[in-house]
């Protein structure tokens, strides 16, 4: 059976997770268990009772908590990817049009931008403009964009040196179109994969930076931040500290394994006969 | 008058190196040309500025005039004029688009074909080159078809506007025995029919010698021998040419001996 095929696990289980958590997020606009900054559980209170994952250290209800941290996980792994997509893919295509010196200067260049480390990134950038969620993603959106440009400028080379765009050059068809009939169909599954597996990072990138302190400020919640605000309580009350770290893994995994099957449906030896 | 006129032609890489050396011969309608050499010796990228597609990092001395067009100076796609068979099937054509559609885009382009009357052409085209079950083939992906099916779309693709050229760059060497001499045959059946020029480009004696009249043999970027193919073959006066066609002969009674085992 097709759904059995190991690849499609892959795809299925990851897909479970993400829209798990998705599904919470989008469940959070509409109905919160307890206002974020509601206390009056009483501070560290056991799972269990009103409190589905207890309270933390300053009596809000964790489960909230981590509900709010979600709307921030996700829409950073989204809006590192969009930044980082748009800017890569257009970079990574212009990097693969160039000839000569160009050529060899982009490649230099993009090798020094993936060297340069995403966290002394954030913190130029905080130290600019001051740490924010907006800051976290633009960081790591920029980071992300140089990898993807480098991607993007190889596959690109590789597509041009195909006969086949040497025929539609022959053929007569501008460089536009050339781009959007051959290049970027060509390169789109490579890149997509690389995007979600992207975002996979980028959701870790922004709780080491919220760890840190260099993304989202208090009082809003993220799993990076729980997890650094449950430290000091970690043996009293593990949960605090277990159910964001939990839900990091479960996001991480489920955009990693959805990559993964989505690089076996874009394979298109493997597509079936329409 | 001449359908290409290459006069003087020179390639220099960006170290200096030159890579084609004062390369001249003329093509006229109807004609069967031959460039042979080994690889390495200049053919292809003789081929590539005869389209006008040379790599920026090459820079080209002397004329190629084709039908009367500067392509060395001014070039641009002349896709009505001459087009080309390349020596892979798989890489010439774009393995996400169907068969139909990328044989559809030259008629789109010069003929303004579109719809139904686009895809009545694409289907003759496919059967025009022996392609049977012409319906499914127009629909399906190269990877769907064999190296020979798709080396016969890749000719259909060239020929669907009725070039007046046609540059075929090793059609043959990427394909078994059997296959070769089938391109060969439809090749050559197809150039007459149409009175197509065709500018036929190999390392192969043997295989040009079935479908071209005239040729050049290259070597290191020069052309070191001109003439018919059949007086080529029996009183070679370059040495090289004389040990492209020893190898033949080797080759030819090496198959004698075994058969006679």
């Amino acid at each position: 059976m097709i759904l059995l095929k190991k690849r499609s696990l892959h795809l299925i289980i990851g897909l479970t997770l993400v829209l798990i958590i998705a599904g919470a997020v989008v469940v959070s606009y509409l109905w919160l268990p307890f206002a974020p900054d509601d206390t009056s559980g009483g501070r560290l209170a056991p799972p269990g009772g009103d409190h589905l994952l207890g309270t933390d250290k300053l009596g809000r209800d964790l489960f909230t908590q981590l509900l709010i941290g979600g709307r921030i996980a996700l829409g950073t792994g989204l809006g590192a990817v969009a930044v980082g997509g748009v800017l890569g893919v257009t970079f990574g295509l212009l990097a693969g049009f160039a000839t000569r010196w160009l050529d060899d200067a982009a490649a230099v260049t993009l090798d020094i931008l993936i060297a340069f480390p995403t966290l002394l990134l954030a913190m130029l950038i905080v130290a600019g403009t001051g740490a924010s969620l907006g800051t976290a993603i633009l960081a790591i959106g920029l980071a992300m964009a140089a990898v993807v440009a480098r991607l993007t400028r190889v596959l690109v080379k590789q597509v041009l040196s195909r006969d086949y765009i040497t025929a539609a050059r022959i053929a007569g068809v501008s460089w536009p179109r050339i781009v959007l009939s051959h290049v970027l169909p060509n390169i789109a599954p490579v890149v997509l994969v690389n995007l979600a597996l992207q975002a996979g990072l980028a959701v870790l990138a922004e709780a080491s930076l919220s760890y840190l302190g260099l993304g989202t400020p208090p009082p809003n919640a993220s799993w990076g931040r729980m997890l650094y605000e449950a430290q000091a309580t970690v043996l009293t009350s593990p949960v605090a500290a277990l159910a964001p770290g939990i839900a990091l893994v479960a996001l991480v995994v489920g955009v990693n394994l959805t990559a993964d099957g989505l690089r076996d449906l874009t394979d298109p030896t493997r597509r079936r006969t329409r | 008058m001449t359908l290409l006129a290459v006069e003087g032609l020179t390639l220099r890489n960006t170290a200096g190196t030159t890579l084609v050396d004062d390369v001249s011969f003329t093509v006229s309608p109807g004609d069967r040309t031959g460039l042979i050499g080994e690889s390495g010796s200049g053919k292809s990228l003789t081929a590539l500025a005869v389209m006008g597609l040379l790599p920026p990092a090459i820079t080209a001395t002397g004329t190629v005039l084709l039908d009367g067009a500067d392509m060395i100076r001014a070039p641009r796609g002349r896709g009505d004029v001459a087009t080309v068979v390349f020596q892979e099937p798989l890489t010439a054509l774009d393995p996400l688009m169907t068969v139909g559609r990328q044989i559809g885009g030259p008629l789109r382009r010069w003929q303004g074909l579109r719809g139904d009357a686009a895809k009545a052409a694409v289907r003759e085209a496919l059967s025009e080159v022996r392609l049977t079950d012409t319906d499914r083939i127009a629909r399906s992906y190269p990877h769907q078809l064999s190296g020979g099916q798709r080396q016969r779309v890749a000719i259909a693709m060239a020929l669907v506007c009725h070039p007046r050229l046609l540059i075929a760059d090793e059609p043959t060497t990427a394909l078994d025995v059997t296959v070769q001499a089938e391109i060969l045959e439809l090749l050559d059946r197809l150039v007459t029919e149409r009175g197509t020029a065709l500018l036929f480009i190999t390392h192969d004696l043997p295989v040009a010698a079935r479908v071209i009249h005239g040729t050049h043999v290259m070597r290191h970027g020069r052309i070191v021998e001109s003439g018919p193919v059949a007086g080529l073959l029996s009183d070679p006066e370059h040495e090289y040419t004389r040990t492209l066609v020893e190898a033949a002969r080797r080759f030819d009674a090496a198959l004698e001996n075994t058969r006679r085992e």
